[in-house]
């Protein structure tokens, strides 16, 4: 086989476990995925330096557990895209639904459509690009990593934030708990232009907003200590 | 868990294929729902009749007999089908007054759905026997919503099946479940709602039947339901026309819908949805929470 043949594994001939099976037992190569029409946890745990397209529309738990490599997905993701990635890239030119990228520890997911509600939701350190929006309580409890939105987002969005920076150029619907706009310093420049170069998506940095936490609700507010001396001498 | 699916058929070239299809989406959410199984189909159905579909569980009914009784209280003629454990009904005279008829002298006889467009039916097993066993792959019509259960707030029965009606032509399904259903059985038993099992999602069904009954359209029963129904819910609501879907303002049960010229397409997953005609130039879309959208022929 040629360096540049891609080997097809197709959903009408192999099942699930196997098409998996053969992904997790590969080392090199590229790999199509073809007639998917939204199965679950496909190209989920990739632990080695492959690239594998998917082309059509996948279900639940994608690429979760991403750990090396490329996914590419043709076409639109169900829930939990790149759940729990720790390095590697996924890219979906579609849309992604609900809890794309969640508690992802690392790597680049991006995605070129929409993202549904709870984008990002506690992040601990991944880089997620969105092309278009995403929905309400994206970044929810995000503690460290990047996210970065070209489009508008829903609602409340990075409630309960910890230390990951979002950047956003479209419209803000509106902020949750402790999240706040911040200054785009720099250093977040630098870091915003190189994100978008490794996704591949061409923005102005200087067009963004940089939101992140107000620091006043993830960490035990000292002040508080007195009251609940207190409360706990009454009682 | 439980997984919900709903056709609407724009067009006339589907339409022989509705039940066909229908089966096909519930096949797929089988895993969502092992427990019980129930469907809804709308069809045309003859003009000024009205179709009352009923259960008569680990029972045996006359129904023939109970026909000709209701004959003589209606003053019409009833005919009689007999499907499995469920009988339909069909007659001119008032749908209402015999859908009350049977609740007051048929002793176990639940009354499932009544109206000119739908029938309605429901078992406990896996959904795929259901659909056999009352033969959803032969029926043609305009639209169609099937509900695979998974039981989490009450116990498997076929009557805490899903659909629920909530009134004339129209019935709802839902994947989720209600925390405030207690309190708001209390509330709609004080205006008059009756209900036939403990079923959180029974109740969802007898608040929009209160709501239409006190003049509501279905968008502002829905809009209405925002504030009232409290806990995790995506529903689907067969309506005469067509359906209607509402997520809770949270959403994280899910839904997908799918549309081309020919047809809408609503369920819990995409997979339901990737078989049927035309989907790949479908604009596919997830619905925005509390927000009510509802596609209708006219």
């Amino acid at each position: 086989m040629s360096s540049s043949a891609s080997t097809v594994l197709d959903f009408q001939t192999a099942s699930l476990r196997e098409i998996n099976q053969t992904l997790h037992d590969e080392t090199t190569g590229s790999f199509t995925i073809v007639n998917p029409r939204g199965a679950h946890a496909v190209a989920a745990g990739i632990d080695s330096d492959i690239q594998v397209e998917i082309d059509g529309p996948v279900g639940y738990y994608c690429a979760g557990m991403h750990q090396r490599g490329s996914v590419v997905v043709k076409g639109n993701a169900s829930t939990g895209l790149a759940e729990n990635m720790m390095s590697g890239t996924v890219r979906i030119t579609g849309n992604a639904t609900m809890s794309a990228g969640a508690t992802a520890c690392g790597g680049l997911l991006v995605i070129e459509g929409n993202a549904g509600s709870r984008c990002g939701i506690s992040m601990k350190g991944a880089d997620i690009v969105v092309g278009g929006t995403v929905g309400h309580m994206s970044a929810f409890m995000a503690q460290s990593g990047n996210l970065v939105v070209l489009g508008d987002t829903d609602s409340d969005l990075g409630d309960s934030i910890y230390e990951a920076r979002l950047f956003i150029r479209g419209d803000v619907a509106s902020l949750g708990a402790d999240c706040i706009e911040k200054e785009m310093r720099e250093e977040h420049l630098v870091l915003l232009t190189e994100l978008l170069s490794k996704a591949g998506m061409a923005a102005e940095p200087r067009d963004f907003k940089r939101f992140g936490s107000g620091r006043k609700l993830y960490n035990f507010h000292v002040d508080d200590i007195d009251a609940e001396v207190a409360r706990r001498t009454e009682a | 868990m439980c997984g919900i699916v709903g056709l609407f058929l724009k067009t006339e070239t589907y339409r022989p294929e509705l039940g066909h299809f229908t089966a096909m989406m519930l096949h797929e959410m089988r895993s969502r729902g092992p427990d019980s199984a129930g469907f809804a189909v709308y069809d045309e159905g003859t003009p000024h009749h009205v179709r009352i579909t009923m259960l008569a569980e680990d029972r045996v009914v006359d129904w023939a007999a109970t026909a000709a009784d209701l004959e003589g209280f209606l003053g019409a003629a009833v005919k009689v089908r007999e499907i499995h454990d469920h009988a339909v009904f069909e007659t001119a005279g008032d749908g209402r007054m015999a859908r009350q008829w049977i609740i007051d002298h048929v002793d176990g006889v639940e009354v499932m759905s009544f109206g000119s467009q739908i029938e309605l039916y429901k078992s406990v097993g896996d959904p795929a026997l259901v659909a056999e066993r009352f033969d959803l792959a032969s029926r043609s019509g305009t639209h169609a919503i099937a509900h695979s259960r998974m039981a989490t707030e009450s116990a498997i029965t076929t009557s805490g099946s899903h659909p629920f009606a909530t009134g004339a032509n129209t019935c709802l399904i839902h994947n989720g479940s209600l925390s405030n259903h207690n309190q708001l059985r209390l509330r709609l038993q004080q205006h008059g709602e009756t209900f036939q099992t403990e079923n959180d999602s029974e109740v969802a069904a007898g608040y929009l039947s209160w709501r239409l009954r006190e003049g509501d359209t279905i968008e502002e029963a829905l809009e209405r339901a925002l504030v009232d129904l409290d806990g995790f819910y995506t529903l689907a609501i067969g309506i005469e026309s067509g359906f209607a879907i509402l997520r809770d303002p949270i959403a994280c049960k899910p839904a997908v819908v799918a549309e081309t010229d020919d047809w809408v397409a609503m369920s819990s997953e995409y997979r339901a949805i990737a078989q049927l005609p035309g989907v790949g130039d479908a604009e596919i879309w997830e619905p925005d929470p509390a927000t009510v959208y509802t596609w209708s022929l006219t």
